[in-house]
Order: C-alpha cells, then structure tokens, then sequence
C-alpha cells in the first residue's frame, strides 16, 4: 500500500514537471512577440524594436511554475479531500454550514449600512470621498444594473446586449427633463424608470418572435440606436459634448447639497463643508434602489408573473399549453427589467452631474452581462458578489501604484481591466461553469417538509 | 354524464407550410370518455393533439369544444377553456421543483385551489411526493411523466389529452400511469384524449377509438372492436409481443 502512494506520487511529480514544462513553452511561444519584443519610435521618428527577455522570461516562468504547483499539490490536494468526504458518506450539500455563510446577507447589509461612517473613520473626510465614491456607489451601480439585467436573462432567459439602452435612456430622461422643466430628483426617479420600461416595450414588440442569439443580435442594434441617436440628435442632447451642470439630488427637498444655498446640508447641522456629505447621502440612496430591486424580484419570483418568467426561460410551448400569454409576459420582463436600468441611469446623471453617450457604449451592456453571468444567473448574491469582484476590482486597479516598481513607471494599471475581466471569466467558468451561486433557491415549499430525501434539501428541514 | 360532445373536430385540415398534415379529420369525444388514437409514426396523432391546441391552427375545419368554436383562439386561450395537455416528449420545466412545476399547472385559478389539488396529484403519484423539492430535469423518465400529467391536472381541466404516455417507459411505469388514467376518469369523471404508439395497452383502455393514417381517420369504434378487428391487429398489435 505505501509502496503504491509512493509509486502514485513519483508519478505524480513527473506529470507535474512535464506539464510546467509544457506550460512554459506554450507561454514562451505565446508572449515571445507580444511581450518579448517591443517596438518604439526613436529620436528620427524611426519605428525600432528592442526585446524584453527579463519580463519574458516572468511570463514563461509564471505559467510553468503555476502549471507544475496546480498539477503536483493543488489538484492532488483537492481529489484527495474529495476522495476523503466521498469515504466518509457526507455528502457535500448537506455540509453544516458556518455562521458566516448562514447569516452572510444580514452581515453583507449591517456592513454596508455602516461602510460610509467606517471609511470616514478610518480614512477621515477627505479620504473616505475615495471609497464611498470610486468603490461604494460605483459598484451599487453595477450591482443594481445586473441585478435589473438579472430580470430579463436570468429569470425569462431573454438574452438581451442592448441593456445599457435603459440606463442611457433613464440617464437622459433625468439630465433633459430636469434642464427643461426643473423637475426635481424624486420625481424624476421614478419617471425615468416609467420611461425606461416604456422604451422596454418598445424593444420587446419587435423582438417577441425571437430567441437566443437572434434576440441578442437584435438587442445588440438596440442599444447602439439609443446611443446613436443621442450622439445625431444636437438639437436636444447636444450630441457628443453631453449635458452638463445636471441639478444635484436633494434631501427630500429640506436640504440641498449646493454649496452656495441656504438650506445647504452642512451649514444646517453646523458641519464643516465638504462634498463628502452628498456622496454618503448619494451611498445611501443607490443603496435603497438595490434593496429595492432585490426585494422586487425576491418577490416577483413568488409570483405568478415571477414564475412565469422561469418557466418561460425553460419551456415556452409547455407555457403556452399551461395557459400562459407568452406574449404579456415577455413584455413585462422587458419592462421591469428597464424600469430599474432607468432608475440607476437617472441616478447616474444625479451622481455625475455630466452625461454624454459616452457612457453608454456597448461595451457597457457586456460589463454588465458579464456580472450577470460570472455571477450565476438568476442569483441576487452570487451577481452581488460578482460586481463587488469586478468592479471593484477594477478600481482597485488604478490604486496599485506599487506595481510600477516591478513593470517600470509607464505601467498604468487600469489599462489591464479587460484582461481582468477576461481572466475573471475563464477561471469562474472553469471551475463554476453556472456562475458563482449557480443553484437555483426554489421559490415553493409545502408546509410539512418531513418527505423529502435528505440529498435534496438544503439542511435543518429534517 | 356520458353522451353529451365534449370535443368536436371536423373536417379539419393543417398544413405545415405546404404539406398537408391533416386532411379532413373528423373525432368526436364525448363526455366522461377515455377515447384514443392510435396510428403508426407520422400519421398525424400528436398533429391532432397540437391543431386541437391552436399550434398549428387548422386551416380548414372547426374544432368545437363545450359547444364553443375555439379553431383561431391562441394557444394560450384554449388552455384557459380547461384544455390540459402533457405534450409529447414530457416538456416539464427542468430546472424548477415539482413543486414549482405543479404551481406552474395551478396558475389558471392563481393558486386557489393548489393545496387541495396538489395532495390529490401526491396521492395519485406519491413519488412525486416524495420528490417535490427536486428540480424537475434530475427525475427519471416515468417520474417526468407523472409529472407531466399531474401539472395538467393542476388546472382542473375538463378535457386531458396525453401525447404519448407510454413513449421511453418501462413496462410497469406504463402500466401504473394507464392505470392512474383509468382512475382519473372512473373516480373524476375526467374525460381523456389519449394518442399513443402502445395501440394494445390504449385500446384496452379506452371506451372508444380512433386508428389513423396518413392524416386522415380511416377507422373508428369501441376499444374492444378495434382489439378484434383483424386490419388492426395485422397493422398494430400482431407486430409486438403485447
């Protein structure tokens, strides 16, 4: 027996330096132009080239040493542990789970109510701008848009690339309404949204036939007619200079955030003056629109309508024979999944104070489906936590300034978000090829649950 | 109970684009019936079944049900007449519970019944029971089926039609379900519409059916006629060891 391990490991070893090897020559062959040579212009504006054997040769190294690690001690590491839970009969669904992973929503909310105060404690005033700002409402903004997204391909399976549309539309509807007519925030919140499921209409009649990557053809053009109409039409979005100095949102109207009024927010509580108050109080209110969207869809999915959407994503002609208006249900999915991509675009244009179609390009919409799908589709926490991790992780891209001590001082960082993104997904499909959270929560229990097999339930049912 | 028409379909003719599927087909069923059709592949049953649901509609011919013409009413609609159907090939919601699946069945009446008429399906299929919190693509063949028939039944139809029942299962499975069949329409009164490929397990069945062929019904009677008829018994029983 100990000979066989043994044996089993030896060979375990050799595999393992084999495909470093491997992986290293693979990586040679691959970044040898890309990385190893690099070509500039001299002082006579003569394109000449020199090589990079140092960086080169991190580059090989990286993937022989991460290929030999993962196939010598990693994936052993891992079958054994599996090997190990598979002996001893416990199944890995029914695994108790920690009081962190049982109570990680609650923990995530508590957090997030706090974080505003705790970044200006721990940072101070000036400081926390940075984190409540860049990463705070920059990412409930992802969050809302994917988990509005989430609507129309996760739970009715309408792939659909032409989101940012909505966002662009709410976005205008505010910055254009709010220029002309001086409507204030409140009620322009909820009539970009009105507009925004208007315009989801609009999309959804043409495309009702369609399915899969015809839909998503057709949304795609969707998106870039939004875009391209927004650039043509100067007359009324001044095409691409954008709109700008769009009125700041206030607090209900008793205090504004202007520096110069005389309801303003600091003077009122005798604080001293900073922007900071409006971002926290910016914080809050994309807070309050996610918990929105997620209490919204938690609830349509108990719903008729709700079920119908995932019905509709697994079979359509079985809803049909079910009784189902394909046709209606369709269309609200649309609808109410623009509705909120219009209530983040108008928060948006509050934010930023400036639109342009910009803002909207199409790269946007896969941003956002990539959330979406890394994420789990139909999974509120696993989207959540995808747009923590990607957009987040972006931003925390443009703070390493460490990393131009190892590539030299013309390394900018944030120009590697895609090849983030893009790694990101690879490695999430690999291991989890449904997304982060790919389960689905069913959304019917009877009351007396003693009947189930145990396999099935999550745990404590008994 | 029995006796009165339930379902009319006359002279109904539909095409898929220029090929003619059905031509001029003429079934009655009546009341509290089992009544079946059998035929070889692509004879036009399971076309039957969808013109009678509005998928594809007839071009030609009326399908009359409960005294009201429902030939060009949308899918949908037709089922919202208390048509149920378990289509060919199953089609329940995969990645949804049996549970889910049976609320997807009561949506008809939004749920208002679902407590009663779900213990009645568990009752009927108690291993559905016993898997109602699996999703609904992780259950074998025959439990699909069950499945299928008891999402129909969720929507208190008036009229069941069964796409092949027996299509993939064992047997006994096939055996349980007819026999399931038989009690929904001896203890509910439950009329049935049954297309199979099992001609002996359905003939035996049924009060009356109807053979098939090339879109057009070229024989008709009780089950036990047709059972004894020796063209049928050449054309569809002789060939199996039933």
């Amino acid at each position: 027996m100990a000979y066989t391990t043994e044996n089993n490991q030896s060979g375990q070893m050799a595999k393992a330096i084999k495909e470093g090897i491997f992986a290293g020559l693979i990586a040679f062959g691959m970044f040898l132009l890309f990385v190893g040579i690099e070509t500039y212009q001299d002082i006579n504006n003569q394109l000449v080239w020199r090589t990079r054997w140092g960086l080169l040769a991190v580059f090989v190294a990286v993937a022989a040493i991460g290929r030999f690690v993962t196939v010598g001690f990693i994936k052993p590491h891992l079958d054994s542990r599996k090997l190990a839970k598979a002996k001893s009969g416990v199944l890995e669904i029914s695994d108790e789970k920690g009081f962190f992973r049982t109570h990680f929503l609650k923990i995530a909310l508590i957090f997030l109510l706090c974080y505003p105060f705790l970044a200006m404690l721990i940072f101070g005033r000036q400081g926390s701008l940075k984190y409540v700002d860049n990463f705070g409402i920059q990412i409930l903004i992802y969050v809302m848009l994917a988990w509005g997204l989430n609507i129309v391909v996760g739970l009715a399976g309408l792939l659909d690339l032409g989101y940012v549309a909505f966002y662009a539309v709410g976005a205008y509807s505010y910055a254009l309404l709010s220029a002309h007519f001086g409507f204030s925030f409140w009620l322009l919140l909820p009539m970009a949204g009105i507009l925004a499921a208007l315009w989801g209409i609009i999309l959804g009649f043409p495309v009702l036939r369609l399915r899969g990557d015809y839909l998503a053809i057709v949304t795609l053009a969707f998106g870039e007619i939004i875009r391209l109409v927004l650039i043509n039409w100067t007359d009324v979005t001044r095409g691409t200079f954008g709109i700008s100095g769009i009125e700041k949102a206030t607090f209900f109207g008793i205090w504004s955030f202007d520096a110069g009024t005389p309801n303003n927010f600091a003077k009122a509580w005798g604080l001293p003056t900073s922007s900071v108050y409006y971002k926290m109080f910016l914080f809050y209110i994309i807070l309050a629109l996610c918990m929105l969207t997620a209490y919204v869809t938690i609830r349509l999915r108990r719903m008729p309508i709700g079920r119908a959407w995932e019905a509709l994503r697994e079979d359509e002609i079985a809803c049909r024979s079910l009784g189902i208006n394909t046709v209606t249900t369709k269309l609200t999915a649309f609808a109410t999944g623009a509705m909120f991509g219009g209530f983040a675009g108008s928060f948006f244009a509050a934010r930023q104070g400036f639109v342009s179609p910009e803002s909207f390009v199409f790269l946007e919409s896969a941003v956002i489906l990539a959330i979406v799908v890394l994420g789990g589709m139909g999974s509120l926490t696993g989207i959540a936590i995808a747009a923590v991790v990607m957009v987040g992780g972006t931003e925390l891209l443009r703070e390493m300034e460490f990393l131009k001590h190892v590539f030299g001082p013309d390394f900018t960082p944030e120009l590697y978000r895609m090849l983030l993104f893009g790694l990101a997904m690879i490695i999430v499909m690999l291991f989890k090829p449904r997304g982060f959270v790919g389960t689905r929560e069913p959304t019917a229990f009877l009351k007396e649950r003693k009947a189930v097999s145990g396999s099935f339930t999550k745990e404590g049912h008994g | 109970m029995a006796g009165e028409t339930l379902l009319k379909v006359q002279g109904v003719e539909t095409y898929y684009g220029n090929i003619r599927a059905l031509s001029g087909v003429d079934v009655e069923v009546n009341k509290g019936e089992i009544v079946s059709l059998i035929g070889a592949n692509g004879a036009g049953k399971s076309t039957l079944m969808m013109t009678i649901c509005g998928a594809p509609q007839a071009k030609t011919g009326q399908v009359i049900f409960d005294g009201e013409d429902i030939t060009k009413l949308p899918t949908h609609l037709i089922a919202r007449k208390r048509i149920a159907q378990s289509p060919e090939g199953r089609r329940i919601f995969p990645r949804m519970t049996v549970l889910e699946n049976l609320q997807m069945g009561a949506n008809l009446d939004n749920l208002k019944y679902f407590k009663e008429d779900v213990e009645k399906v568990f009752v009927m299929f108690p291993r559905l029971k016993e898997r109602q919190s699996q999703r609904g693509g992780t259950l074998s063949g025959g439990e699909q089926q069950m499945l299928s028939i008891g999402r129909a039944l969720m929507s208190r139809p008036k009229l069941l039609l069964l796409d092949e029942p027996s299509l993939g299962l064992a047997p006994l499975i096939v055996k349980g379900i007819f026999e399931a069949i038989k009690t929904l329409n001896k203890e509910e009164g439950l009329t049935v519409f049954l297309v199979e490929q099992n001609a002996f397990a359905a003939l035996k069945l049924s009060d009356r059916a109807y053979v098939m062929v090339n879109g057009k019904v070229t024989m008709s009677g009780s089950g036990k006629e047709l059972l004894a008829n020796p063209e049928v018994r050449a054309a569809y029983l002789e060939g199996g060891r039933h």
